[in-house]
C-alpha cells in the first residue's frame, strides 16, 4: 500500500506536467503545460458557472414573466446599490484570482532556468532554421528530452510566431532583435511546431517537427548530423542545403509549389515577367538566390526573399550542383 | 385634458410632412444636412459594405471546408481574409451603430432638431464614402493581403496596395472623428429644457462614451498610418528594422487605437440593447447609474489596456503583468451589464417581439463572448491561445454576437421609426433563430479548433492532420454554420425591402417605447419636434397604454407633460 501511494505521488507530480489535454487541449508535454491547462480548466468552469447562471435566469424570467392581456409588469425596485456592490464584488474577487494564477504561469515561462542548452533559432519566409553548438543546421527542433533548453530567436524577413500547442508555447519571432523563451520536454516523441504570426503567402505552409530525443540519444544524433556535411560531396550536401531552404515553396518533383519547381530546369530558357528570356545557368542561379525579384518567372508573383548574407559562395555552389542533377 | 386631444404625431401624420418626401430629388438627398437622411445613407452604404464583407467571408469559410486547396490560391486566401477584416471594421462596424442609428435617432431621443453640426455631419458622410472609395481601388487594384492589421515590416514590403487601403483607413479615420464630435457637441448643448444628463436614455450615455474615444483615439491611427505611409514612400525608417526602424513600435500605436477602438464598437452595442430589454420587459432599466458609468468606465479603462495583444511579442514581463491587470477591471463593466439587463427583466411584462429575440441573443452571445476574454486575459493561458482559432472565435463572439446582433435588433426596433412601415414579424423571426443559429455552429467549433491549436490565418491545415485529425470536421462545421447564417441574413434584407412597399404603415409607438423619438410620428418630421417635447423618465411606461385598434402604444395623458407629476 504505502508503497504504491508513493509511487502514486511521483507520478502525481509528472502528471501535473503531462496530460493528455482532455476535450479541449492538445496532450501536454512540457513542464510549464500543465500549469496552463490547470487555470484552463478552472476558468472553464468559473464561466460554465457564469453563463448557465446568466441563461438559466434570461430563460426563466421570459417563461415566468412573459406578458399577458391586461396584466401589467409586477413591482420591483429599479435599483439597489447592495445589489450592484454585489455583484461587482464577486467578479472582481473571482478575475483578481484568474489573473494571479495567470501571472505565475506566465512567470514560469518566461523565466529561464540556469544551464539551459542553446539552440539559436532563424525564421524566413516560410521556413524554420535551427542552429546547434556544432555549427548544424536543421530545418526541424532536435532536443534532449527533461533537459531546459532555451531558444533564442530572430526573423530575418518578417514578424514570425513560434508554436508548440503540446508545450502550450508561443513567442515571436522578430526581425532586428532576439526574443527568447525555454521549454522542457517530459516524454520523447516528435510533435508539431506552427508559424503562428502571419507571414504572407507561405504562411500556412511554415511548419516543422519537434524532435524529442530519448536520453542520451540526443548528443549522439547531433555529433552524425555534423560531421555529414563536411564530408559530403558538392550534389549531396546541395541537397540538404535546398531541403532545409528552398523545399517549403520549390519542388523538386516536377510540381509548382509557391515558387517554380527545381526540376529540369538546368539549361532550360525561361520566361520573365520583368525581363528578356534566360538560360538557366550558374550565373542565373546565382542571382535567383541573392536578388530574386531581378527576374520573376512567368505566372508567378515575386514574393522570394533574398539569401545575401546569408547563404555562403561554397553553399551557393552546392545548390547549383544539386540543381544540375535534378533531371 | 381630455384623452381625446390628438397627439402631436397625429398633427404631423395629417399633414403629411415627413422627412422622407419634405423634398425630393437626388440633390435633395445627398446635399442634405437633416441627421435623419444622412443616418439612412449611411444605413445603405454600411448595409452595402456589410454585404462585401460577408461574400469575402463566405468565400474564406468555402475554402477551409475542406484540407488543400479548394476554391482559391494562397496569396488570393490571404487577400480575402484581409479585405474581410478590413471592410466589415472600417465599413462596417466603426461606423454601423454610431453613424447609423445613432444618427437618426441621437438628435430625437434628445429632443433636438438635429445634430450640432449637420455640415460637419454631411463631411462625415461624405468621407465615409471617399474612405470606401479608396477600399474599392484597393481592391480593383491588385488587393492587399496584410491583414488588416497592417502589421509591419510585412506591411512595408508586401507588394500588394497597401497605401491605398492605408489612405481609405486614414480617410474613414477623420469621418469617425467627425461623428464623434458632432455627437459630444450635440450632447453637452442640445438638450431641451429637463433633459439633464441623468434623464438621457441610456443609448445617449453608450453613444456619448463612444464619441469620446472616437475623438481621442482615432487620431493616433491616422498618424500610424501617416508613419507607414512614409515609411513605404519616401523610405523613412520608423517600423522596419531593415531602415532602423522597430516593428513592435507599430504594434504600440496600432493597438493604443484599435483596442479602444474596439469599444467604439461594442458600447453604442450595449447600449441599444438598455433601450430594448427595458422597453420590451415593460420595465424601468435596473441600475440606470451603473449602467451609465460602466459606459463611461469601459470608455476610460479601455485606453489602457493595449498591450494585452502583445503577450507573445517579447515585451517586458512587467509589462505585460500591468496590461494584464487592466484587462480584467475592463470585464467588471460588462459584467455589471449583464447583471443589470437580467433585473431588469425581473418580474417585468417580456414580449418577445423581434427586437427582444435580438436583445436576448446578444446577452446569449455576448455572455460567452465575453467570458472567453478571461482566458486570453490571463496571461498563461493566453500564450497557448493567442494567434489561434480561439481569438477569431472569440472576436467573433464579441463583434457579430454582440456588435451586429445589436445593430439587428437596433435595426427592427427602429425600422419602422425611420421608414413608417412595419415588416412581417413571422419572417424576422424565422431570421433571427436562422442567424442565431448559423452563427453558434460557425464560431463555436473554432473555439475547439483553437484551444486545440489551430493558428489563425491559415490558407490550408492540410499538414496539421497528422497530429490533429478532427481539425477537418470542425472547419466543415463552421463553414455549413456560415452558409446558414448567410440564409438568415439574406432572409432579413429581403423581408426588410419588401415592408418598405408592402409593409403596414408604422403607428407613431409600436412598441411602447417611452423616450422621445417614439412621440413624433412614423417617419418623424423634417423637424423632429413642432415645439419643444417635455422630457420625463425614459424608463416610465405607466402613461403608455396598448390600443389594439391602432395597433400602438398610446399616452393615457393626453398631451405629454400637462400632468408631469400624476402617475397612472
Amino acid at each position: 500500500m504505502t508503497h504504491s501511494l508513493a509511487a502514486n505521488m511521483m507520478l502525481a507530480g509528472s502528471l501535473l506536467a503531462e496530460t493528455d489535454g482532455g476535450f479541449w487541449l492538445p496532450p501536454a508535454r512540457s513542464t510549464t503545460a500543465g500549469a496552463v491547462d490547470q487555470l484552463f480548466y478552472f476558468i472553464l468552469g468559473v464561466s460554465a458557472f457564469f453563463f448557465a447562471l446568466i441563461v438559466v435566469l434570461m430563460v426563466l424570467f421570459v417563461v415566468l414573466y412573459r406578458r399577458r392581456p391586461g396584466d401589467p409588469a409586477g413591482e420591483a425596485p429599479s435599483h439597489s446599490t447592495a445589489l450592484e456592490v454585489f455583484w461587482t464584488v464577486i467578479p472582481l474577487v473571482i478575475v483578481i484570482y484568474i489573473f494571479y494564477e495567470g501571472f505565475v504561469g506566465y512567470m514560469a515561462m518566461r523565466h529561464v532556468p540556469r544551464n539551459a542548452y542553446d539552440i539559436l533559432v532563424r525564421a524566413q519566409k516560410w521556413k524554420w532554421i535551427f542552429s546547434y553548438e556544432n555549427g548544424h543546421e536543421d530545418s526541424d527542433l532536435h532536443v534532449p528530452v527533461n533537459e531546459a533548453v532555451r531558444l533564442t530567436m530572430t526573423s530575418e524577413d518578417v514578424i514570425h510566431s513560434l508554436f508548440i500547442p503540446t508545450f502550450r508555447l508561443k513567442m515571436d519571432v522578430v526581425p532586428g532583435r532576439y526574443t527568447t523563451t525555454w521549454f522542457r520536454a517530459v516524454r520523447p516523441g516528435t510533435y508539431d511546431l506552427y508559424c503562428a504570426e502571419y507571414c504572407g503567402t507561405g504562411h500556412s505552409d511554415m511548419l516543422a517537427k519537434v524532435v524529442v530525443h530519448e536520453p542520451g540519444q540526443f548528443a549522439k544524433w547531433l555529433q552524425e548530423e555534423g560531421d555529414l556535411l563536411k564530408k559530403l560531396p558538392p550534389a549531396e550536401a546541395g541537397q540538404r542545403l535546398v531541403a532545409l531552404r528552398c523545399a517549403s515553396c520549390h519542388t523538386i518533383d516536377g510540381n509548382p509549389g509557391i515558387g517554380p519547381t527545381l526540376k529540369g530546369i538546368w539549361g532550360q530558357t525561361h520566361q520573365f515577367s520583368n525581363a528578356s528570356p534566360t538560360v538557366v545557368d550558374e550565373n542565373y542561379v546565382r542571382e535567383s538566390i541573392l536578388e530574386p525579384a531581378a527576374k520573376v518567372r512567368q505566372g508567378y508573383t515575386g514574393v522570394m526573399p533574398t539569401f545575401k548574407g546569408i547563404l555562403s559562395d561554397q553553399q551557393i555552389t552546392a545548390v547549383i550542383e544539386y540543381i544540375k542533377t535534378l533531371k | 385634458m381630455s384623452t381625446a386631444t390628438p397627439l402631436p404625431a397625429e398633427h404631423d401624420r395629417a399633414s403629411g410632412d415627413n422627412y422622407l418626401t419634405y423634398t425630393r430629388g437626388l440633390r435633395s438627398w445627398i446635399f442634405s444636412l437633416d441627421h435623419k437622411r444622412i443616418g439612412v445613407m449611411y444605413l445603405i452604404a454600411i448595409m452595402a459594405s456589410l454585404a462585401l464583407g460577408g461574400i469575402f467571408a463566405l468565400l474564406i469559410r468555402t475554402e477551409l471546408a475542406a484540407p488543400g486547396e479548394t476554391i482559391m490560391g494562397r496569396n488570393f486566401y490571404n487577400q480575402m481574409f484581409t479585405l474581410h477584416g478590413a471592410v466589415m471594421i472600417f465599413l462596417f462596424i466603426i461606423p454601423g451603430i454610431p453613424a447609423a442609428l445613432g444618427n437618426f435617432v441621437l438628435p430625437i431621443m434628445l429632443g433636438a432638431k438635429d445634430v450640432a453640426f449637420p455640415r460637419l455631419n454631411l463631411a462625415s458622410l461624405w468621407l465615409y464614402v471617399i474612405g470606401a472609395a479608396f477600399f474599392l481601388l484597393t481592391l480593383a487594384t491588385g488587393g492587399l493581403d496584410t491583414g488588416w492589421t497592417f502589421y509591419t515590416p510585412y506591411s512595408t514590403e508586401t507588394n500588394t496596395r497597401v497605401i491605398s487601403a492605408a489612405t481609405g483607413a486614414f480617410v474613414l479615420g477623420f469621418s469617425s472623428i467627425f461623428t464623434g464630435i458632432n455627437f459630444v457637441a450635440t450632447i453637452h448643448t442640445m438638450r431641451p429644457p429637463g433633459m439633464t444628463w441623468f434623464r438621457m436614455p441610456l443609448f445617449l450615455w453608450s453613444l456619448y462614451a463612444t464619441a469620446v474615444i472616437q475623438v481621442l483615439a482615432t487620431p493616433v491611427l491616422g498618424i500610424t498610418l501617416l508613419l507607414l505611409g512614409a515609411e513605404r514612400l519616401l523610405g523613412l525608417g520608423i517600423f522596419d528594422p531593415k531602415l532602423g526602424g522597430d516593428p513592435i513600435l507599430f504594434q504600440h500605436f496600432f493597438w493604443f487605437y484599435s483596442h479602444p477602438a474596439v469599444y467604439i464598437m461594442i458600447l453604442p452595442a450595449m447600449g441599444i440593447i438598455s433601450e430594448l430589454i427595458s422597453v420590451f420587459s415593460r420595465k424601468h432599466i435596473f441600475g440606470y447609474r451603473f449602467i451609465a458609468y460602466s459606459s463611461l468606465a469601459i470608455a476610460l479603462l479601455g485606453f489602457l489596456v493595449w498591450g494585452h495583444h502583445m503577450f507573445t511579442s517579447g515585451q517586458s514581463k512587467l509589462a505585460s503583468m500591468i496590461f494584464s491587470a487592466l484587462t480584467f477591471s475592463v470585464s467588471i463593466p460588462s459584467a455589471i451589464k449583464v447583471f443589470n439587463w437580467l433585473a431588469t427583466m425581473y418580474k417585468g411584462s417580456i414580449q418577445l417581439r423581434t427586437p427582444m429575440l435580438y436583445a436576448l441573443s446578444f446577452i446569449f452571445l455576448f455572455g460567452i463572448g465575453g467570458l472567453t476574454g478571461l482566458f486570453l486575459g490571463a496571461l498563461a493561458t493566453d500564450v497557448h491561445l493567442t494567434d489561434t482559432y480561439f481569438v477569431v472565435a472569440h472576436f467573433h463572439y464579441v463583434m457579430f454576437g454582440g456588435t451586429l446582433i445589436a445593430f439587428l435588433g437596433g435595426l427592427h426596433y427602429w425600422w419602422p421609426k425611420m421608414f413608417g412601415r412595419m415588416y412581417s414579424e413571422a419572417s424576422a423571426q424565422v431570421a433571427c433563430l436562422l442567424v442565431f443559429v448559423g452563427f453558434n455552429l460557425t464560431f463555436f467549433p473554432q473555439f475547439i479548433l483553437g484551444t486545440r491549436g489551430m493558428p489563425r490565418r491559415y490558407f490550408d491545415y492540410q499538414g496539421l492532420l497528422g497530429e490533429h485529425p478532427e481539425f477537418t470536421g470542425y472547419n466543415l462545421m463552421s463553414s455549413l454554420g456560415s452558409y446558414l447564417l448567410g440564409a438568415g441574413m439574406t432572409l432579413i434584407l429581403v423581408y426588410l425591402l419588401h415592408s418598405l412597399w408592402r409593409g403596414r404603415p408604422a403607428p407613431a409607438n409600436p412598441w411602447g417605447g417611452a423616450t422621445l423619438e417614439w412621440q413624433c410620428s412614423s417617419p418623424p418630421p423634417h423637424d423632429n419636434f413642432a415645439t419643444p417635447p417635455v422630457v420625463g423618465d425614459p424608463y416610465d411606461f405607466s402613461r403608455l397604454e396598448y390600443d389594439a385598434a391602432q395597433q400602438a402604444y398610446v399616452s393615457t395623458e393626453g398631451l405629454e407633460g400637462k400632468k408631469l407629476g400624476t402617475r397612472g
